[in-house]
């Protein structure tokens, strides 16, 4: 498809510039017409926008902004000006935004890069509307960790953006205040949309669609950023992500099984609700703390447990789903559940200094499961797990609260 | 290369608003040799008055670039010691490194080509990089604001030839390494850099201070006596410190808590004490395929687990660590590196 499409761009453009004259075919050479948007980049003055021509080009090298206020990067349109980075030579990024204010990044694709798609580091204001960020062909461990992402920004906005075959995730946001992420395609990635470490998110009214885990929620330890939360997940369709993980080995996400919905991990005040899952076939819906990573935690400053998290008016489909035996969990369950694997699913490792003197967590940090369209709700108890002895828990009655 | 006739008006443009706008009081030179820096022939790299050579302990690798370096102090001023971070300058200061190849790296005196001179020059709105690139007379060097690249070639110490597509950083890509806290500074003028011989008889930070250059240095400083970094390439000191020099000059200029890479967790800079923040049994954060399908920065005793070594071997813009300015592989540091954390 992407073919055809560059081919009906060419050619009216080729006999554009064939119109006039041979210095004008030069000028739209690859080198040149990079140079020039980096040219430009460079010198942009406050409050000026840099407009990327129409046509299909090749960059060697990442495109770069930094330290500047008020500019919009705008291109004719996402299927007008496509940037492939697929021949890159010079730096990982396609294209990076660091240490700014206030900068729009709209209608354009970008494709191919050696690492990510879209770096923002250290923006005040950055908005993402209407581009495409992708890797072309069958999704694979070698392509780039993100699509889009912004990271130590602060006040994202992200609108009617595309990422698709990010090895890590297609729409990540790591470390930032104030996210808005609304009305976009995730497809292909082993992440669909990642909160990572970051606070006030909303994630609204997106699509997630075949990624390995459709929208996580997570908190890492040893990141500058402690911690995040007060996210909000709702009015999103998040559907057969039942993707095989192609992260490369030893990223968080190469750990999220085929077949994960929405993931809250570690996270402090997540509110998952009004959303469609439907066709996830290893965990529509699941609350889990580190450990279930198994990595080693040395960060001393670092909460690992997921707290005050509230699932409600979700809507999850019935209908048979296999879990995958390519993840410790998948199998767990499998095993566990069979072709009935419970929607909610909370590993039940609790902090031991959440407990009042009975033994049970205070209300502030309780995990609460409210009413959800064929909500079936497991806690499986991966403490006292083993792999095949441990009780799971379907009792649904301690997490009857809300926030 | 030919430069279109509407590019290149675009380019003198961008030199005039340039001009115009960033530099307000300095206007970058179009030609290196109008700054003064150096007298006599440009290419002899003769400092000028006010002009001081200076040498760093353990220096970046540069794809087997050699660097000769200088620091120009306006007469009167002179620079600050800073207890983090590099010296504090003086407006209208300039640090000023000479990138060249010679011929033969095993006879240096059948000459060298010098390739790019890369320029700080500090104004009252702070540090502004420009890049000058030299001719193949090797009489003068002309400003490249959005980078360039171009073949060079030599004869390495094993009597090969090397063959590299020579790429000269954009602004952009300068601060991708020179940032701290998000603002442009120098990296390399530091005390621990700074503290030894090599360019005479005296101790440098000495030197400075009885020409009056430098302020501030603490009165406990000995030469050689407090911290300084080794120089890696002669083992001069323990293996340890060797490795640690050579992250600290290699990595640690975003690998710090206030540096690019800060978002990572990873902090290379020789004064940190943490391991995690090393590396050590820490996963990545966000290493994509430079991970190497391996789970650790750094695992003791197996340099093949690493994946800190894992993008110190390769050259692919994905994987490779530094980002920028390195697309040769470093054989020397790789072995160093190896060897150190097959030590730990």
């Amino acid at each position: 498809m992407f073919l055809k499409f560059r081919a009906k761009v060419m050619k009216p453009l080729f006999l554009l510039t064939a119109f006039f004259s041979l210095m004008q075919v030069a000028a739209f050479a690859q080198s040149d017409v990079e140079k020039k948007i980096q040219t430009q980049l460079i010198l942009a003055e406050d409050g000026e926008t840099v407009n990327l021509p129409a046509g299909a080009f090749e960059i060697s090298g990442t495109l770069s902004l930094d330290g500047k206020n008020n500019i919009t990067i705008r291109g004719a349109g996402q299927d007008k000006t496509i940037l492939s980075f697929k021949k890159q030579t010079q730096g990982a990024e396609g294209l990076k935004i660091s240490n700014a204010q206030n900068i729009v990044l709209e209608q354009f694709t970008v494709e191919d890069s050696k690492g990510d798609l879209i770096k923002a580091q250290g923006v005040k204001g950055i908005e993402f509307r209407d581009i495409t960020a992708r890797w072309t062909g069958p999704p694979k461990a070698s392509n780039g960790s993100y699509a889009l992402y912004p990271v130590q920004c602060q006040t994202v906005r992200i609108e009617r953006c595309t990422a698709i075959g990010a090895s890590d995730a297609g729409i990540y946001v790591g470390q930032s205040d104030s996210v808005w992420v609304t009305a976009c395609i995730a497809k292909n990635n082993v992440a669909g949309i990642e909160i990572e470490n970051t606070t006030h998110a909303w994630v609204w009214k997106n699509q997630a669609f075949a990624n390995t885990g459709g929208i996580l929620v997570f908190d890492l330890p040893d990141l500058p950023k402690k911690q995040g939360g007060h996210v909000k997940v709702y009015d999103n369709l998040v559907g057969r992500n039942n993707f095989k993980n192609f992260a490369p080995k030893g990223n968080i996400v190469g750990k999220v099984p085929p077949g994960t919905g929405v993931m809250i991990l570690a996270t402090n005040d997540v509110e998952v609700y009004q959303n469609k899952i439907w066709e996830n076939k290893t965990a529509s819906t699941a609350i889990v703390s580190y450990f279930i990573s198994e990595n080693p935690i040395k960060d001393k400053e670092y909460n690992p447990y997921p707290s005050r998290v509230y699932i409600h008016d979700n809507i999850y489909s019935e209908g048979k789903r296999m879990p995958t035996w390519k993840s410790k969990l998948g199998f767990i369950f499998w095993w566990k559940f069979g072709k009935k694997v419970p929607h909610i699913l909370y590993d039940g490792i609790e902090n031991p200094d959440w407990k009042d003197a009975q033994g049970n967590i205070k209300p502030e940090y309780k995990i609460c499961i409210g009413q959800n369209e064929n909500g079936t709700f497991a806690n499986i108890r991966a403490d006292k797990l083993g792999l095949f002895k441990g009780k799971i828990s379907k009792d649904k009655t301690p997490y009857d609260c809300a926030y | 290369m030919t430069v279109p006739i509407k590019i290149f008006s675009l380019f003198v443009t961008s030199i005039f608003v340039l001009t115009a706008s960033i530099l307000p009081e300095k206007a970058p030179k179009a030609l290196l040799s109008e700054y003064g820096y150096f007298s006599g022939a440009l290419n002899q790299l003769q400092p000028a008055e006010g002009v001081f050579a200076y040498e760093v302990n353990a220096p970046l690798f540069s794809d087997y670039a050699e660097k000769s370096r200088f620091i120009f102090l306006p007469s009167g001023a002179a620079m600050q010691y800073r207890e983090s971070g590099a010296f504090q300058f003086p407006e209208g200061a300039a640090i000023i490194k000479n990138f060249y190849y010679p011929l033969e790296a095993a006879h240096p005196e059948k000459g060298r080509q010098i390739v790019e001179t890369r320029l700080l020059l500090k104004d009252v709105k702070g540090w502004k990089a420009l890049t000058y690139v030299w001719n193949k007379e090797q009489t003068d060097a002309t400003l490249e604001v959005a980078g360039a690249s171009f073949p060079v070639s030599w004869i390495n110490t094993n009597s090969k030839k090397v063959d590299l597509e020579y790429v000269v950083p954009n602004v952009n890509q300068c601060k991708g390494c020179h940032s701290y806290d998000g603002q442009f500074t120098p990296i390399g003028v530091t005390l621990k850099q700074l503290d030894n011989t090599s360019t005479g008889s005296d101790n440098q930070i000495q030197f400075f201070q009885q020409q009056g250059k430098i302020d501030g240095i603490p009165a406990a400083f000995e030469p050689g006596k407090v911290f300084r970094l080794a120089d890696y390439r002669k083992r001069e000191q323990s293996l340890d410190a060797s490795a640690r020099a050579y992250l600290d000059a290699n990595c640690a200029h975003c690998h710090n808590a206030h540096g690019p890479a800060s978002t990572s967790g990873m902090f290379l800079n020789a004064e940190e004490t943490d391991l995690e923040h090393l590396g050590v049994g820490k996963p990545p954060v966000a290493a994509g395929r430079g991970s190497g399908n391996r789970k650790y920065g750094i695992v003791p005793g197996k340099p093949s687990e690493s994946i800190l070594l894992y993008r110190m071997e390769h050259t692919d813009p994905g994987i490779r660590m530094p980002e920028l300015g390195r697309q040769m592989v470093h054989e020397e540091g790789v072995a160093l590196i190896r060897e150190w954390i097959k030590a730990l």
